[in-house]
């Protein structure tokens, strides 16, 4: 039986199943950021003047803000001017009406992903899964536009949202997070160029599973994607995303907004498989992924969950967050992180409780192998109005081998008495008579450990949507390949 | 089936097993009995393939295969089973999930065709039967939160679905009330047969009252000492280990 050392090792040899290129011709701005670039942007999107005046303000502002080194994670600076920061597959320059309209090889690089964009899969019963896919910059395909439209329901590019829905998007964009709340979202608010925006009517229970696919294809370039979604009051709605990116021996830079809006007795699930490339076994190359999520729950009675499978990125800073406004309102975050070789991960929750009676859950689970670190952070705070607030957190980690950490760093702030608070830690090992028992049943050493680990995250994979859950396990199966000895 | 010689073995450099040496038929039911320390659940481990046990001398022939060549998984396919002294939590992991696993990774071992969940589950509810356990632990998570008998009558159970060819008990009735073990043994003894060679390590003989053994062995400072039938195993109760020494 191997022990614990040769199983880290083997992990390191894991492959990047989304490493490959796509050859496409795509319009891609020279490296650099001014309000030139700003607004070179703007004018691409033939966005208004409120969009363009609301960038340069958050640029302005971005400028006298300092990169926020707190995190535990280590990396040589990112110079900012090295960036494109605008990147569109060339045939995209009228926007696809349709699939048909859309470049062939666009399609082939998302089938190897395996994600289905043809509608026709869904008219099989293959799949219930409407789905708008990024590339680089830009959203190529927005599928089942008509069903959804049905319903009441909008779900576009946020480009698109902007000039037709601009209202929407004036009363709800940057309401959750601020143009001048971090380093990260003030640089995403002033170079946003695409990503989706939902809109889900009064009282409407979303008839299909939304979903996203973020792909970074294009050479240093960064992604700033930027989603919004909006659950009216008694809405419902579950969205997944899902991101990957090349192998290449360069860091990318991505750093994401997404803001969710819940009203009075609205519920949004949101679920996030990322897996993007988190460089090769010596730490070279991969996605820094610095992203902003929060939710604001802002009637009673709302609903909120992040479910997040992380497995991929060099670097992660991630906090997806509640803000519990409404009184009986609750949030929920469920989380699995691996961090295998270089790999380094700071990530965690922050729930903020301000409304009485509510609630929030909180269940992560990191896993690290090889020279990996991993950090969980969260918050929990307790607002002075906050009657009978309660949280429940439950912290795991599992260590693969010897070489790799994890942290926790669990802040809490209570500020009324009538609050509760629980919060659960374990760090264990994948144990020798664990994989020894599974062996003596007939399960292979790398059976053994998919199992063991899978088993671990139970948890929060059972939180998944069905079309994700399994997809969760396979990459987990990726993510830990070659782990016999 | 099983033809041991001359086993040595070392557990962290100090010598556990100094020469043991025994042969099992298919058919028959051994009792390996011994003072603690003795080395009973080493030789059980050794032959399961359990990491950490140092084989320096002597040989292990199953079927006429080396079976120290062959890892832990691959034993278990060849027809191995070994029912723990001390079931292992896996926490998350679905009682039944673990055992398909197993049986399909074994059934493709034979080149059989995998069973699929519903052929499975009905293997698996008729064998359920054999130590009367109840359907709701198919579901939970492998021995999680089970009580000590419990814990050992899965362990019966998970027996009966593999269908192994040699099944090594170890101190299977360690911890078991009396209904719990007249339950374990009844399923044990349902499961004796003519193809089947059945190896019981204990330091009681009241187990040996609902499972009679074709052979007791004593096993004592690395070696087997003394071999006989039953009534070796009631001289001992009476005598104790010391009796053998003192004879030998």
């Amino acid at each position: 039986m191997a022990t614990n050392e040769e199983i880290q090792e083997h992990l390191g040899e894991r492959e990047y199943e989304a490493g490959f290129v796509t050859d496409i011709e795509s319009e891609t701005l020279p490296p650099g950021l001014s309000e030139d670039v700003i607004r070179h942007i703007s004018a691409i999107k033939q966005e208004p003047e409120w969009m363009l005046d609301w960038r340069l303000e958050a640029y302005r502002h971005w400028l006298t803000m300092e990169e926020p080194t707190w995190a535990a994670v280590d990396y040589a600076p990112t110079d900012y001017q090295s960036i494109s920061y605008y990147s569109a597959p060339k045939s995209k320059d009228d926007g696809p009406e349709s699939l048909d309209e859309v470049d062939p090889e666009l399609l082939k690089t998302y089938e190897k992903l395996g994600i289905p964009l043809r509608e026709q899969e869904f008219l099989a019963g293959v799949t219930n899964v409407a789905v708008d896919a990024v590339f680089d910059s830009v959203s190529v395909a927005t599928t089942f536009k008509s069903k959804l439209t049905e319903a009441g329901v909008i779900f576009c590019p946020i480009s698109e949202a902007i000039i037709e829905y601009p209202e929407l998007v004036k009363q709800y964009l940057g309401s959750v997070v601020p143009p001048k709340d971090n380093f990260f979202a003030a640089l995403n608010c002033a170079v946003f160029t695409d990503g989706s925006f939902v809109y889900i009517p009064k009282g409407v229970r979303c008839p299909m599973e939304l979903s996203t696919y973020f792909r970074i294809n294009a050479l240093n370039t960064g992604q700033f994607e930027r989603t919004l979604i909006i659950a009216d009051e008694g809405a419902y709605v579950s969205y997944l995303e899902g991101c990957t990116a090349p192998m290449r021996d360069e860091n990318q830079l991505h750093a994401a907004v997404v803001e969710l809006v819940i009203l009075a007795d609205a519920e949004v699930k949101y679920a996030t498989v990322q897996n993007w490339y988190p460089g090769d076994e010596n730490g070279v190359g991969g996605i820094y992924n610095f992203v902003t999520k929060r939710a604001d729950c802002r009637g009673n009675r709302a609903k909120v969950s992040w479910t997040q499978v992380e497995t991929g990125s060099a670097i992660t800073w991630k906090y997806p967050s509640c803000i519990l406004q409404g009184d009986d309102s609750a949030g929920k975050f469920f989380s699995v992180a691996v961090t295998t070789n270089c790999q380094q991960a700071d990530t965690g929750t922050k729930m903020i409780h301000l409304g009485k009676n509510t609630k929030s859950t909180i269940i992560s689970k990191g896993i690290s192998a090889g020279r990996a670190q991993q950090s969980y952070r969260g918050l929990v705070r307790m607002g002075k109005n906050a009657e009978h607030a309660r949280n429940y957190t439950q912290c795991d980690s599992l260590l693969l081998g010897d070489k790799c950490g994890a942290h926790t760093f669990p802040y809490v702030e209570v500020k009324n008495p009538t609050a509760t608070l629980e919060h659960e830690a374990t760090t264990s090992k994948i144990g020798d008579d664990q994989l020894f028992y599974c062996q003596q049943r007939g399960l292979s050493e790398e059976g053994a450990v998919n199992m063991i680990v899978n088993g671990f995250c139970k948890d929060v994979f059972d939180e998944l949507p069905m079309e994700f859950a399994v997809e969760a396990n396979r990459l987990m199966e990726i993510s830990l390949e070659g782990s016999v000895g | 089936m099983l033809v041991i010689k001359d086993l040595h073995v070392s557990v962290d450099g100090k010598e556990i097993l100094k020469g043991l040496s025994l042969t099992i038929n298919a058919g028959e039911v051994h009792a390996i009995m011994g003072p603690n320390g003795a080395g009973k659940s080493t030789l059980s481990n050794v032959i399961a393939g359990r990491d950490g046990y140092e084989v320096t001398s002597g040989s292990l022939t199953y079927k006429g295969e080396d079976l120290l060549a062959m890892k832990p998984e691959e034993r278990a396919w060849a027809g191995v089973f070994l029912a723990f002294q001390y079931p292992v939590e896996i926490p998350g992991v679905n009682n039944t999930y673990l055992l398909k696993a197993g049986v399909n990774a074994k059934r493709k071992y034979q080149g059989l065709d995998e069973l699929d969940a519903f052929d499975f589950m009905s293997v698996v509810k008729e064998k359920a039967k054999l130590v009367e356990l109840d359907t709701s632990f198919l579901t939970r998570s492998v021995n999680e939160g089970f009580s000590g008998g419990e814990k050992k009558r899965n362990e019966i159970f998970q027996m009966a679905v593999l269908d192994p060819d040699l099944a090594l008990l170890d101190e299977t009735d360690s911890g078991l009330d009396i209904d719990a073990l007249r339950i374990v043994a009844g399923g044990v003894n349902k499961l004796r047969s003519a193809d089947r060679a059945i190896v019981m390590i204990t330091h009681y003989q009241r187990l040996l009252d609902y499972i009679e053994p074709d052979f007791v062995h004593v096993l004592a400072d690395g070696e087997i000492q003394k071999t006989g039938d039953k009534s070796l195993a009631l001289k001992l109760e009476e005598h104790g280990y010391d009796w053998v020494k003192e004879n030998l």
